[in-house]
């Protein structure tokens, strides 16, 4: 929030457009930082070799699950911000173009109109969403042991894994994204993006806000 | 403002796919046990051969996860290693490894179970019987229970004497016909083939004869006092 101005973007502050709300981009960091702590977590509870050299299995198992049940948490409080709402719902909302938009090859050149978020951008959201619950359920029955029976916490452990490993795919998938995409980035970073680079990516969007 | 713009109009595809697959999440709950042991026995013989190491990067079928409740753990070898049989006892010992396996050997086949759920189906397990120990050391009749003690400096196990007298409670020496790695608490590590993982102490520095039956590491965490498989 802070970095407003601090870098020259590709246009002028007056040629800017709103894109996320101060809410919305304290949602997103601070999904981000506790995903990322239940991801290092995580890669030292599974991998024997890390395990053995951190060591103190009690204290990163207690800051992975708290981490991880802390999680939704923001994802929560954000429905309280009208904006978020309203961008959940974008996210939710897949239409003809959008099925049009992921088989198509050339995606990208603009001829299918988008709107404020892509057909990839909601696959994902919705991926992460789901991942996210899973893991949030089957966490706690490994944690509280006593909830289920060992067959399901055999289960649990079975899903657990598998889903960690593909929303840790989702976000590696994300980082890369993003690393190519500096507006989208300060788009998240400062909440305001470019008008130019509104009308390449997000055409529909951009007819919208201006 | 409540109707987005047409290119985000739309049948509400997102919360039918999340509702699915959470579901999906739960039915996997139910069956992924299952599912598991199939996935196991069929990448089994891959991952013995893997000679890259990545498939153990991976979730794929029952592998091993290694646990330390503290930091590194120094390790010891067949000079360096001592067991310790103390406290309630008429005649205290020090063991070496070697006076270890000078002792008859008991070996058996059991899957070792955590009680999170993660599982290692078959695990040939050789050692000598904690209940022969505890017959050489003669524990006094205020004895009650057994402390098992690691020589990470940290983790405890307690059991009560008959618990620990159990046919399959050894001081396990050898898993897969190999000496036990430091890594699986070698060069010897208790495994209790009726109980769950906690219950096997790795790194076994001293076994002590005890007047209760006072929770161990993760007993005292909330992890049940007896660690016997519920199902």
């Amino acid at each position: 929030m802070s970095e407003v101005g601090s870098r020259p973007g590709p246009a002028a502050p007056s040629e800017d457009v709103q894109r996320f709300t101060a809410a919305e981009r304290w949602v997103h960091r601070s999904v981000a930082l506790l995903t990322g702590v239940c991801l290092v977590t995580a890669a030292i509870l599974y991998n024997g070799a890390l395990m053995m050299v951190v060591g103190h299995r009690q204290l990163v198992s207690d800051v992975h699950v708290w981490s991880g049940i802390a999680l939704p948490v923001p994802m929560l409080l954000g429905a309280a911000s009208a904006a978020y709402r309203r961008d959940v719902s974008r996210l939710d909302r897949f239409g003809r173009a959008d099925w049009r938009w992921l088989r198509s090859r050339s995606r990208r050149d603009g001829t299918i109109p988008v709107g404020k978020f892509n057909a990839g951008q909601k696959v994902n959201a919705w991926l992460v969403a789901a991942s996210t619950g899973v893991l949030l359920g089957t966490g706690v029955l490994m944690h509280w042991t006593g909830l289920v029976q060992l067959s399901w916490r055999s289960g649990a452990t079975f899903v657990h894994d598998w889903v960690a490993l593909g929303l840790g795919l989702l976000v590696v998938g994300h980082i890369l994204q993003a690393s190519k995409d500096p507006e989208a980035r300060r788009g998240m970073r400062t909440g305001r993006v470019s008008r130019r680079w509104a009308r390449t990516e997000h055409r529909r969007w951009a007819d919208e806000v201006d | 403002m409540t109707d987005p713009s047409a290119a985000d109009a739309g049948a509400p595809v997102g919360r039918r796919v999340v509702l699915g697959l959470l579901g999906l999440g739960a039915v996997g709950v139910v069956t992924g046990g299952a599912v598991q042991d199939g996935l196991s026995r069929l990448l089994a013989p891959i991952q013995l051969r893997d000679p890259t190491g990545l498939t153990s990067l991976i979730p794929l079928g029952d592998t091993w996860r290694y646990y330390s409740v503290t930091g590194a753990v120094e390790p010891r070898d067949a000079a360096s290693y001592t067991l310790a049989v103390t406290g309630l006892v008429d005649e205290p010992a020090t063991y070496s490894l070697a006076d270890l396996e000078a002792l008859p050997q008991t070996s058996f086949v059991r899957t070792f179970y955590c009680i999170t759920g993660w599982r290692v189906p078959d695990v040939p397990w050789t050692g000598v019987r904690v209940a022969d120990l505890l017959d050489a050391a003669g524990p006094t009749s205020d004895a009650v229970g057994v402390r098992f003690r690691s020589f990470d400096g940290t983790y405890s196990v307690n059991m009560t004497l008959a618990q620990a007298r159990a046919r399959d409670v050894v001081v396990t020496l050898q898993m897969y016909g190999e000496p036990v790695t430091h890594d699986h608490g070698g060069p010897a590590r208790v495994h209790a083939g009726s109980m769950y993982g906690y219950k096997g102490t790795k790194w076994l520095s001293e076994i002590e004869v005890t007047p209760d039956n006072a929770p161990g590491y993760w007993e005292d965490r909330g992890y049940p006092l007896d660690g016997y498989l519920d199902e």
